[in-house]
């Protein structure tokens, strides 16, 4: 073996412990413009969103300091109201309608089914689009004067009005079915997962038992999806607080600001309202909501694993 | 001078210690032997001795030279890892030649040598495959020659044997053994096999919760523990370990042990034995399976053997052997008996103690009084 | 993660199904998958008919009469804000804010998951919290503050801005992903290559990165499918000249001025949902895999 060649290489003058030094703080110097910027354009940047809420900036910031009124001012506007109220309405039907049809799905396509490789990419497929694009989709066919309405009436059915999302008091749940439509699919391979994790030899010990299917996923199936359940409801309640490109593809916030919700409300007090520090009050309000529920699950889901 | 020597070494992970004060020094063409139970540091130790990790204080030298600041690349030594850490994405060939590759050998150079390691190590059909379509001995194999190739001063292997079946590892076991007597290599082996150590080690160390317990050649740590740490772990089946009084019998010391239902058993230590306790002290008599046999059975060059009759209360035919358990001192006591002894099954019968092989221990601190 | 997605495939074995049942159940599911596939099919039929076929009535029919000329209308004519240029140079835009997008944040993310898992320092956990939660912020946090520090680089309403912005905000999806595979990567395959004397670069380089392929994959596709997607960074810095065809499309079809042509927007939409519905039909199980390691970590 080529013996001298290659200790002449391991076994050359002493490297300058320098050289350990750079080692060792490569790794460190690599992450470093990663953690760098998300420290300035994340934390810096919700520190100063923060700051802004405080000062009596309009169409530009201004750098002074007025205090806390920004925020009994945003809660005074009859506009935010609305869209808290359309919020708690959009993210309670969201979250329940999503996880109980995902649940569904998931149990459906869990009977060792023919098309399983078929129809889970069907179910899936919405999650791949924008919701500027499936908003478009929706906006029209649920609109009265060409859509499903005008639809049936071609079909014969001439009695049948569907205008919710005209109607004022009944377009917000017309985002609700498109998102719904949007978001399903994705919490059925949540669940199906978690089914597929659940030994087979549980569900083998029940049926022994004489459990019938149905009291085998109502006792012993759906209680382990816990952690399943609680994964879907904090992704799907962050995507409800997050929501902004269906409602303005679909409604605009309208009619009139009937679909308002906090991510809209920003955009247009800050951008078009010229009202910047309520904009920067409403973004700190949605983080805050944000914050509450995504901070507890990854301070779990990290303290959690190991070393 | 010492080829591998470890003074005073000390590594912490922030509050936890789990390398304290470890002093080692090995010859060259050595085999040094890390054993002991999970969690004892061992592995640690193998690692700071690579230099994949860092130490908190105390030095590292290989060949004379203090590498505690070299990374492992600068330390002139190879390493066999338990899960082999081949590759997947590369050759056989490639997976040997990468150190070479990286120190920027020649490719020529690089191919003369793998071949002549894969011949050394019987692997030459085996170049051109993917570590994914090799047995786990084939991969051990190619594992050792990714460690010989570069010819280092020192090889370091972390139980390497531990994810083979039984009848691999022996295999396995043999032939490194016949390669370290054959290439003269400078080796640190860590196993928590205590046959292993004894079979290839020229030196073991024995540790415990980042304590080294016993450092010495593989006859001195089994003949001679430190402690019943040493004695329990190092053996198989281990020590037995009785407690017991240690009296006076005439001008000699002895150990006086109690039995169910008879007078207490009295054994004599022998003439040359420095006894560092008074009499009246509670001690515990340490002997191994085969120096308690059957009376024929008896060595006789000993000086010191004492006939006991004790109840029979299990009887272990084990082919080459036959262990027979009876109860002295409220223990179990294992007798290694010839596989033609007769024995029968809760009668009693008398055994040889050979007890110039027997040692005495502390109680409460388990350290050796005799 | 691996794991994760091989339990979507079902092993256990076949039961003896009874009819009655299975056929409901066979019921049931197609229907969803009819529900499923609904505004996709009022796109692509709606697409392809003459406006006056839409406005006269049934959206759930056939073409009477077949024509693309939706479609042509949509990629280079319809008015998009000022001009009727039609989605063609949005989705140009599109295509060169995303190519560099992905490729940066990918590279930056695998880099940053390999420090995270094979290079641990005090804090590592820390720092990756703080990553982590930056994915999941509500972007209206930072439009404020971001709007001006591209005006201060000069970058505002442009491409590069952009750029920049999804690289920031992509950086922690892509780090998760990278630092999930990579925990699972066996640690002593990187101590093997110390030992043999490989460089920090060079192990990533020839020990991990051949390694890669899969996570490559599913963060290129999770990063390509959200940036294209994306309509908030686009509406609030591009201006436009640098307008992605979201925006864009859905200038053209929130227009207030003029005839609505509903099947040119159908064309328009299809348009800007083929890339990433292509990306999904060629490579879907990545993009499910990364929408799951998303959801649920580990």
């Amino acid at each position: 073996m080529s013996v001298a060649a290659i200790t002449s290489h391991t076994t050359s003058t002493e490297p300058p412990r320098t050289r350990r030094g750079f080692e060792d703080w490569l790794p460190r110097l690599v992450l470093a413009p990663s953690f760098a910027a998300l420290l300035v354009f994340v934390y810096g940047f919700i520190l100063f969103t923060i700051y802004l809420s405080t000062t009596s900036s309009t169409l530009l910031p201004v750098f002074d300091f007025i205090g806390f009124g920004a925020y009994s001012r945003l809660f005074a506007i009859p506009n935010w109201t609305v869209a808290l109220k359309n919020l708690a309405i959009f993210g309670s039907l969201y979250i329940i309608l999503c996880s109980v049809m995902g649940l569904f799905l998931a149990i459906l396509i869990d009977q060792k089914i023919r098309a399983e490789g078929l129809l889970r990419p069907i179910f899936l497929y919405p999650m791949a689009l924008s919701f500027i694009v499936t908003g478009t989709a929706w906006k029209w066919f649920l609109d009265p004067g060409i859509g499903l309405e005008q639809t049936m009436h071609a079909l014969g059915w001439t009695s049948f009005t569907f205008n919710w999302i005209k109607d004022s008091q009944m377009a917000i749940y017309t985002i609700v079915i498109a998102a719904v439509w949007q978001s399903s699919g994705f919490i059925m391979a949540m669940f199906l997962a978690g089914l597929r994790g659940i030994d087979s030899e549980i569900m083998k010990a029940a049926q022994i038992d004489g459990a019938s299917t149905v009291q085998t996923y109502r006792r012993i199936v759906i209680p382990q999806l816990r952690p399943a359940f609680l994964s879907a409801f904090v992704v799907l309640a962050h995507l409800a607080i997050k929501s902004f490109d269906l409602i303005i593809a679909m409604t605009n916030g309208g009619p009139g600001r009937a679909t308002e919700m906090p991510s809209t409300f920003m955009y247009s007090y800050t951008f078009t309202r010229n009202q910047m520090n309520i904009g920067a009050a409403s973004a700190v309000i949605m983080l805050m909501m944000i914050s509450s529920i995504i901070v507890p699950y990854l301070y779990t889901e990290l303290r959690g694993e190991k070393k | 001078m010492a080829f591998l020597e470890i003074n005073r070494l000390e590594k912490s992970y922030g509050a936890m210690s789990v390398l304290k004060g470890i002093n080692l020094a090995m010859e060259e063409g050595g085999f040094l032997v890390l054993v002991g139970p999970s969690g004892c540091g061992k592995s640690t130790l193998l690692n700071t001795i690579a230099g994949l990790e860092s130490i908190s204080s105390g030095e590292i030298k290989i060949a004379g030279r203090r590498v505690n600041d070299r990374r492992p690349s600068e330390r002139d030594i190879a390493m066999v890892f338990q899960s082999y850490a081949l590759y997947p994405n590369m050759t056989v060939a490639q997976n040997i030649a990468f150190g070479l590759e990286m120190r920027k050998v020649p490719k020529p150079e690089r191919d003369k040598a793998v071949a002549e390691v894969a011949e050394t190590l019987q692997i030459g059909h085996l170049l051109n495959r993917k570590p994914s379509q090799l047995s786990g001995g084939q991969r051990q194999r190619v594992a050792m020659g990714r460690a010989l190739v570069r010819k280092p001063k020192l090889f370091l292997f972390d139980e390497p044997l531990s994810n083979l079946d039984a009848k691999l590892r022996v295999d396995m076991r043999t032939e490194i053994k016949r390669l370290h007597n054959s290439l003269g290599t400078t080796i640190v082996y860590v196993t928590h096999d205590q046959i292993e150590a004894m079979t290839l080690a020229t030196k073991i160390a024995v540790l415990k919760d980042g304590h080294l317990q016993q450092f010495g050649t593989p006859a001195e740590i089994y003949n001679d523990p430190v402690n019943t740490f040493v004695a329990d772990f190092m053996g198989s089946p281990p020590m037995n370990l009785v407690p017991g009084e240690l009296v006076m019998s005439g001008k000699a010391y002895a150990v006086a042990i109690e039995r169910d239902g008879t007078a207490p058993v009295v054994l004599p230590i022998a003439n040359d034995r420095t006894v560092v306790s008074p009499a009246g002290q509670k001690v515990v008599l340490g002997i191994r399976p085969e120096a308690i046999t059957d009376v024929d059975g008896a060595d006789r060059n000993a000086k010191n053997v004492i006939r006991v009759s004790c109840r029979t209360e299990v009887v272990e035919p084990a082919g080459s052997d036959t262990f027979v358990v009876t109860r002295l001192g409220g223990k179990d006591v294992v007798a290694r008996m010839r596989s033609d002894a007769a024995v029968k099954l809760h009668s009693t019968t008398d055994f040889a103690y050979n007890m110039d092989r027997a040692v005495l221990f502390d109680p409460a601190s388990g350290n050796r009084v005799a | 993660m691996t794991a994760q997605v091989s339990t979507i495939a079902d092993t256990r074995s076949e039961s003896s199904p009874r009819s009655a049942p299975r056929v409901l159940l066979y019921a049931v599911l197609i229907l969803f998958a009819i529900y499923y596939l609904l505004p996709l099919f009022i796109m692509v039929v709606n697409s392809v008919k003459p406006l006056s076929e839409i406005q006269g009535g049934n959206m759930l029919s056939l073409p009477a009469q077949w024509t693309l000329e939706p479609w042509q209308k949509a990629w280079n004519e319809a008015q998009i804000g000022v001009q009727a240029t039609g989605l063609q140079p949005y989705f140009l835009n599109s295509i060169l804010m995303v190519v560099p997008a992905v490729a940066i944040s990918t590279i930056l993310g695998a880099l940053n998951g390999y420090v995270l898992t094979k290079y641990r320092f005090p804090g590592h956990k820390i720092v990756f919290g703080l990553m982590l939660f930056a994915c999941f912020i509500p972007f209206q946090i930072v439009l404020i503050p971001t709007a001006r520090i591209l005006g201060t680089l000069g970058i505002a309403g442009t491409i590069y801005g952009l750029i920049l912005v999804h690289v920031v905000y992509g950086l922690g999806f892509t780090t998760l992903y990278f630092r999930n595979y990579y925990e699972a990567f066996p640690t002593e395959l990187v101590r093997a290559a110390q030992v043999d004397g490989a460089s920090f670069f060079k192990i990533f380089y020839r020990i991990l990165l051949p390694s890669s392929g899969p996570i490559i994959v599913v963060t290129v596709i999770w990063q390509f499918t959200n940036v294209w997607n994306d309509f908030l960074f686009g509406a609030s810095f591009s201006g436009p000249n640098a307008m992605p065809i979201t925006v864009a499309l859905n200038n053209l079809v929130n227009s207030s001025t003029g005839v609505k042509e509903y099947n040119v927007h159908f064309a328009g939409a299809l348009l800007a949902a083929l890339p990433t519905l292509i990306v999904y039909i060629v490579a879907g199980r990545f993009f499910v895999r990364g929408l799951m390691s998303g959801a649920v970590k580990g």
